[in-house]
């Protein structure tokens, strides 16, 4: 039922994250903003799946449309996206604190926008 | 397939530069109701997929070898640039119990959720608001969504067949209406203004 491709991607993961499940921070979220670090070149021993990541975030994006475009699963993106922000590839555009929820101020500001659309 | 994922194409569609921050909603529902429809109809994006397995056993996982206790849940989603600085994502994802895991974490810092509602097939919706309200805190709003052979039933009668609280929002809408879409999503923040966790500014 899975497409051949898809199946591939859980062991190269396991791999490709030494076999570590989680990400060594968990402030990490699918909607966490990350962008990659345009003065800081990826280490050469980095993975082809890696710079590409690198690669796609020279503009904004959130940690799920990485995952998206790269096809890859949300959990495995965040390990890998970690280890890049600890290399100093990428950095954390937003999320501040992790798990403070948005202010009433922020709730009102995107309540004007979606007025607007 | 090495080969094949070098011809993975890069795609541009990066937020704005002055997007500094990033909100969630989250619309559930059982499958078919609607969900990748209303994520469609508002997103500025097209709507993207991302997949993730998932045990439902409690079966070790063995890397090495495909588990029948794993299956693979599909999460869509869209983005909304709603302010300069700031992106709304809307997270789709079947809100049953077995794909708890997902989408608990999925909650975590959520603005709140939809909850898209087929009348056809009401009961399909028990088990998603039972692990809304017993499992989170998130405000939610319930969305009917409207099919051309749904049953003509007032909301009242809806809400009551749900027995959801007297102030969680109910709401007709077509998920294929990028207007009705959003309407849904303005009941939702405003609802959310009203809950305490909400009201603390955060410069
Ligand atoms: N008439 C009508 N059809 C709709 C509406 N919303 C969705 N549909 C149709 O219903 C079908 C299912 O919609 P989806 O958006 O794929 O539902 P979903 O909840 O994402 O489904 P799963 O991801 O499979 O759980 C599609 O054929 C849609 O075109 C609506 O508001 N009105
Ligand atoms: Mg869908």
């Amino acid at each position: 039922m899975d497409s051949e491709e898809y199946r591939d991607h859980p062991v190269r993961s396991y791999v490709l994250t030494s076999g570590r499940a989680h990400p060594s921070r968990n402030t990490l979220r699918p909607e966490t903003l990350v962008r990659a670090v345009e003065s800081r070149p990826v280490l050469s021993t980095a993975g082809r799946l890696e710079r590409e990541l690198v690669q796609l975030c020279h503009g904004t994006l959130a940690l799920a449309e990485v995952a998206a475009y790269l096809q890859l699963p949300v959990s495995l993106v965040a390990v890998m996206v970690s280890d890049l922000v600890d290399a100093g590839n990428l950095t954390i555009r937003s999320n501040h604190q992790a798990h403070v929820l948005p202010g009433k101020d922020i709730l009102e500001k995107i309540l004007d926008g979606l007025r607007k659309l | 397939m090495d080969s094949a994922s070098s011809d993975r194409t890069v795609p541009g569609q990066h937020l704005a530069p002055t997007v500094a921050r990033s909100v969630k909603i989250l619309v559930v529902g059982a499958f078919g109701v609607g969900k990748t429809t209303l994520i469609g109809a508002v997103s500025e994006i097209e709507p993207l997929r991302t997949e993730e397995r998932i045990t439902t056993a409690s079966v070790g996982i063995d890397p090495g070898q495909p588990n029948k206790e794993t299956t693979t849940v599909a999460m869509d989603f869209g983005r909304i640039t709603v302010t300069e600085d700031i992106a709304l994502y809307l997270f789709g994802t079947p809100g049953q119990r077995r794909f708890w895991d997902l989408w608990s974490g999925l909650a975590d810092g959520a603005v709140g959720a939809l909850v898209m509602i087929d009348t056809r097939h009401l009961e399909d919706s028990f088990e998603v608001l039972d692990q809304l309200e017993l499992r989170t805190k998130i405000p939610f709003a319930v969305v009917v969504n409207q099919f051309p052979d749904s049953p003509d039933y007032p909301l009242e009668r809806v809400r009551a067949a749900l027995d959801l609280l007297p102030e969680t929002p109910i709401v007709e809408c077509d998920a294929r209406d990028r207007q009705s879409a959003v309407l849904t999503l303005i009941t939702l923040v405003e609802h959310a203004m009203t809950f305490p966790v909400f009201q603390k500014v955060n410069a």
